[in-house]
């Protein structure tokens, strides 16, 4: 018997036949598929003029959604952002780098 | 080739837990659990076992230890008695949603309050919708015998649960007795060696144990556990089956005694069978056509061999050591009166609650309640459908 792979984020769940037993998970970085930006009622605006690259919303962030490309802040990731506002309460820059917005004041392009 | 020796229930299980050389063993010392403990501590110390001996600071943590132990890949143990039982119970359903083979020996104890350190089965009772395997014991022998094929139960494939082996607290724990143990090496390959599937340590496979698990896939587990549960009757009688021919000693799923023409019958588990089979005898040489039933899986509730055997009968008193306190029975009573319920002819069926807290239960009360159980058999009726059998007024 093989112990088939199981993907939170796939598309097609499971049976109870087909999972691992125990609710063991058998693919490492799974936490990946699993998209928390689901969750998000309230987005993180970031404004790139603003930010005076201190990493501080890097270090803070729970959910690993601040984008650093050679050792630069530069957007956020919204698959896996859950809207909690840390960055935000961490952010030292002069005039605060994020703004909060309420998703359901947002248009979706 | 056995080999008789005089031991308690405790020094028993003890020895039994030598021979299997457990990879880990966390514990908390609880009466009347204390001794196996004790004794099996001494056997890591004189290098007896191989075992890693964790004492822990509590019962919590004894069983949070085994569990992780076990998820490790390790064969893992623990034991336990009623508060150390209760104070586990949040970690307990994990070992058994986890799917790891533990094998805990239980010595049966009441549970607090007031404070009772003697037996009863209110401790392991309240654990019986844990997703454990329950083997109950009437001696010092079956509480060996059923601790040995605990760990085959649990660690076979099909069934991948936790089980309990229970005994009665003092009364076999405590109680010196003559049994027939196996050696060493024949203990070494029966239970075999043990290949988990998934190991938290093993890093070129890595899993990972407890995720979260919400609406789309914590149904699909709980399946799998009641799966399994039901996968495990097959696999204790073939157990069973492997075992006679080791041993000479045959289990299966109950005992029945005497029933092949049996009228009315009484139900029990535990220590109280020695007692009632002697009633029985003596009710049989008076020409009285009783029979006993002596369950040793109570989980899974084997409902239907069940049926096969008590269907025969006209009246069936079903003996429990522990109250529900649902102002229905205990425990037994009503998963035999469920049980039976489907049959066209069925017997009917009283509870008695006996033993509470240790509370002896002598031959006279035994007998009474086979008389008051004839008297239904032959269309009376009891005065009430379960009794506290023994309390004062
Ligand atoms: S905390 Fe604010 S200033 Fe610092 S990198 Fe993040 S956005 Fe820029
Ligand atoms: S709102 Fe929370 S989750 Fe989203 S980027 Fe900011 S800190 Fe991370």
């Amino acid at each position: 018997m093989t112990n088939p792979e199981q993907k939170i984020g796939q598309k097609k769940e499971l049976g109870w036949k087909e999972l691992p037993r125990g609710g063991v998970v058998l693919d490492t970085g799974s936490a990946r598929d699993y998209e928390t930006g689901d969750w998000r009622s309230f987005r993180p605006l970031w404004s790139k003029e603003k930010c005076i690259q201190c990493l501080r919303c890097w270090v803070f962030c729970p959910d690993a959604a601040i984008i650093v490309e050679d050792g630069k802040m530069v957007g956020i990731d919204y698959k896996h952002c859950k809207g909690c506002g840390i960055c935000r309460a961490e952010c030292p820059a002069k005039e605060n780098a994020f703004e909060m917005v309420s998703e359901a004041d947002i248009e979706e392009d | 080739m056995g080999k008789r020796v005089a031991l308690t229930g405790n020094e028993a299980i003890a020895l039994g837990m030598r021979q299997i050389n457990p990879d880990v063993v966390a514990a908390y010392p609880i009466t009347p659990q204390t001794d196996i403990v004790q004794y099996f501590a001494s056997f890591v110390s004189d290098g007896q076992v191989k075992t890693e001996l964790v004492t822990v600071e509590s019962e919590h943590s004894a069983m949070s230890a085994t569990i992780g132990a076990a998820a490790a890949g390790a064969r893992a143990m623990t034991a336990t008695s009623s508060q150390g039982l209760a104070l586990m119970w949040e970690v307990v359903y994990i070992a058994a949603s986890f799917r790891l083979p533990i094998v805990m020996p239980v010595v049966n104890r009441a549970l607090s309050g007031p404070i009772n350190i003697h037996c009863d089965h209110s401790d392991s009772m309240g654990a019986r919708d844990s997703g454990w395997i329950q083997l109950y014991s009437e001696n010092a022998q079956e509480a060996y015998d059923n601790l040995l094929q605990a760990v085959k139960i649990a660690e076979d494939k099909r069934v991948m649960l936790p089980v309990m082996v229970c005994q009665d607290g003092f009364i076999t724990s405590h109680g010196m007795e003559n049994l027939e143990i196996l050696q060493d090496e024949e203990v070494r390959t029966f239970i075999g060696e043990y290949t988990p599937d998934y190991s938290l340590l093993d890093t070129k496979r890595p899993v990972m144990y407890g995720p979260l698990d919400l609406q789309n896939y914590y149904f699909e587990h709980k399946k799998q556990q009641a799966e399994a549960m039901k996968d495990a009757l097959p696999v204790i009688l073939e157990v069973a089956e492997e075992y006679r021919k080791l041993s000479g000693r045959e289990y299966q799923l109950f005992e029945a005694y005497r029933m092949d023409d049996a009228e009315y019958a009484v139900v029990i588990m535990g220590s109280a069978a020695g007692t009632t089979r002697v009633v029985v005898d003596e009710l049989r040489a008076a020409g009285e056509k009783v029979g006993l039933l002596k369950l040793r899986v109570f989980r899974p509730f084997p409902y239907k061999a069940l049926q096969q055997v008590l269907g025969k009968v006209k009246a069936v008193a079903v003996m429990d050591r522990a109250d529900s306190f649902s102002g229905f029975g205990g425990p037994l009573f009503s998963e035999i009166r469920a049980g039976l319920y489907d049959l066209e002819t069925r017997p009917r069926i009283s509870g008695y609650i006996y033993g509470l807290g240790g509370r002896d239960l002598g031959i006279d009360e035994i007998k009474r309640v086979f008389a008051e159980t004839k008297m239904i058999a032959r269309g009376g009726d009891a005065a009430d459908l379960v009794t506290h059998l023994g309390v004062r007024e």
